[in-house]
């Protein structure tokens, strides 16, 4: 490996260093600390929040994995990944300002405090700490290893050192700074992505003389490869829609990216970050997967999709703007991995030990705990990753759709109908989890769909029914919605 | 007391679900209206098939312009702390 290509990467995980030291002195001299270190103090601008919000959703398979299907579907699965602009905007409309009053009024500092104050409901509340925890731990765990993997190929060290550097460089930064290192972080790790995706996208274009006569060369391959139905026209209409639930859509139910829209500083900042959030997502969405399918004939034969974008890189960019560019799913990894570390952390602290272990926590004690927590399930991650179990890697499967079925309609209905009670919640989060596992195990694209769709469906039908069914029993309640 | 705060909210909420139809619409319209038909056939644009040119390229551009569009006319600022809505 090039030393030119492994400096900008050096200077990218110092400068992250540097942010975690600087976000230190706010969480030490912050008179709220629980607000300072989980929410960064409600303090987001347009631009943070829009990039925080974007890093954190966009994750190695959009650097990585999701070219490297593109490389063999073709143009089809760029089609199928711009389900992914709703993200952009989508989110921050729904949960919107609705959303920001409320979770100011009931002070919540975590989606489930949300939940808890909607819905007085303990089983709400530990059936929603437990989902995080166990599908988020796991979903870390696979991003820590793919974060390792990569360091792995691109310096040649051996995986367990690349997954230390790895580890110790997130964990330093996410302990000492909480929320507003992670956001801090996530601003320079999102702004990477944009630009790493622009670079990539042009050298290519330019390395395969242009797009007419790279689209020249796909059809002489395999005309399917520009078409929208995939290499062997197995993307049909109905599935590739279907993705607009998981990827578009469904993300408001994802609580590391919900939990974004409640911390964001004043209205002015959430409507720059709905316009920059969708500029942001839609450039890299679209560059990456492009480039994937570009790829193609640039570097023909490429067997392992995982390496379509690595490898492309290296090829068509000198070495010091190849750094910079490999540098994005580095940036990509570590901004989710960073986001679900303070989301699993906040869960424990705030929604497990002060609800139920100690709810007379001290502040010094509270403090104690938060950073203890954290390095405790920092490094229970390093240590599965080192060796993944395969429970773990089953349960990150379930990961995403998974916790959209179970908090989408708690968060949404609860938001904004004020007939939703927590007899509707609690039948709507084990339908949506249950059906979600089953229909995944046992009957993978029923009906020709993805797996999320039949679950986010039903779990709405049941919500309704039940909180309609239960109605009497809430007459008097006086609701903040 | 009826927070006319939550007006707003909920027009905006609205509006976010129309933004995602229209999306939807697009998207879907021009890829398989225009990309159904036999791959060695396809007109071009700027070197793109034509579906892929228009669902994803200036689909893509429009929502970002209607997204911007839509901040600017329709979107209200307003506080989020109770106290000063007190006032």
């Amino acid at each position: 490996m090039h030393e030119q290509v492994i400096f900008p990467l050096i200077l990218f995980l110092v400068i992250i260093f540097g942010i975690g030291i600087w976000a230190n002195k706010h969480v030490r001299s912050s008179n709220s600390f629980l607000q300072e270190y989980f929410l960064g103090g409600r303090e987001m601008g347009g631009f943070i929040l829009a990039m925080t919000m974007i890093a954190t959703y966009g994750s190695a398979s959009s650097f990585i994995g999701g070219p490297g299907v593109a490389y063999n579907k073709g143009l089809g699965w760029v089609l199928l990944a711009m389900a992914q602009l709703p993200a952009g905007y989508f989110v921050l409309m729904i949960l919107g300002k609705k959303f920001a009053i409320i979770a100011r009024r009931y002070q919540a500092i975590t989606l489930i405090d949300f939940l808890r104050e909607r819905y007085k409901s303990h089983v709400i509340v530990i059936f929603s700490a437990i989902s995080i925890i166990v599908f988020l731990f796991s979903a870390m765990m696979a991003q820590w290893v793919g974060g390792a993997r990569l360091i792995e190929s691109l310096t040649g060290l051996n995986y367990t050192a690349a997954l230390f550097i790895f580890a110790i460089s997130v964990l330093a930064y996410v302990i000492i700074g909480g929320f507003r290192a992670v956001a801090l972080t996530d601003m320079v790790q999102g702004t990477i992505m944009v630009i790493g995706t622009v670079i990539l996208l042009i050298g290519t274009i330019v390395a395969g003389g242009g797009i007419e006569n790279i689209m020249a060369a796909l059809v002489a391959e395999n005309p399917n490869l520009i078409s929208p139905f995939g290499a062997e026209g197995e993307l049909t209409p109905l599935y590739v829609s279907t993705f607009w639930i998981l990827i578009g859509v469904g993300v408001v139910g994802l609580p590391q990216i919900a939990v974004r829209a409640m911390s964001y500083k004043d209205s002015k900042s959430m409507h720059l970050a709905i316009i920059i959030g969708t500029i942001a997502i839609g450039t890299i969405m679209f560059g990456m997967h492009l480039i994937g399918v570009l790829a193609r004939p640039v570097m023909p034969g490429i067997e392992i999709g995982d390496k379509v974008m690595p490898l492309l890189t290296l090829k068509v960019l000198p070495p010091f703007l190849a750094g910079i560019v490999l540098a994005a799913p580095m940036a990509a990894t570590m901004s989710t991995v960073n986001a679900l570390l303070m989301l699993v952390s906040s869960t424990v602290v705030k929604d497990i030990y002060l609800n139920y272990v100690k709810p007379t926590a001290s502040d010094t004690e509270i403090k104690r705990a938060s950073f203890i927590v954290t390095t405790v399930i920092g490094l229970a991650v390093v240590i599965f990753a080192l060796n993944p179990p395969d429970l773990l890697i089953w349960l990150n499967l379930f990961a995403f759709g998974g916790l959209e079925a179970v908090f989408i309609w708690s968060v949404v209905l609860g938001l904004y109908w004020k007939k939703a009670n927590k007899y509707g919640a609690i039948a709507s989060m084990i339908t949506g989890m249950t059906l979600y596992i089953v229909i995944d195990r046992f009957y993978p694209s029923v009906f020709g769909m993805h797996t999320v769709t039949i679950p986010i469906l039903t779990s709405f039908l049941v919500f309704v029914i039940v909180s309609l069914l239960t109605a009497h029993k809430f007459k008097d309640e006086k609701l903040f919605i | 007391m009826k927070d006319q705060r939550f007006k707003i909210a909920h027009k905006e909420a609205l509006i976010g679900i129309g933004l995602v139809i229209i999306n939807f619409a697009i998207w879907y319209g021009f890829a398989y209206g225009l990309g159904s038909g036999d791959p060695t056939e396809y007109k071009y644009v700027f070197g793109f098939p034509a579906w892929f040119f228009y669902s994803c390229i200036v689909g893509t551009v429009f929502m970002i312009v209607l997204v911007w569009v839509v901040m600017k006319l329709f979107f209200t600022d307003v506080s989020f702390d109770d106290e000063e809505v007190d006032k």
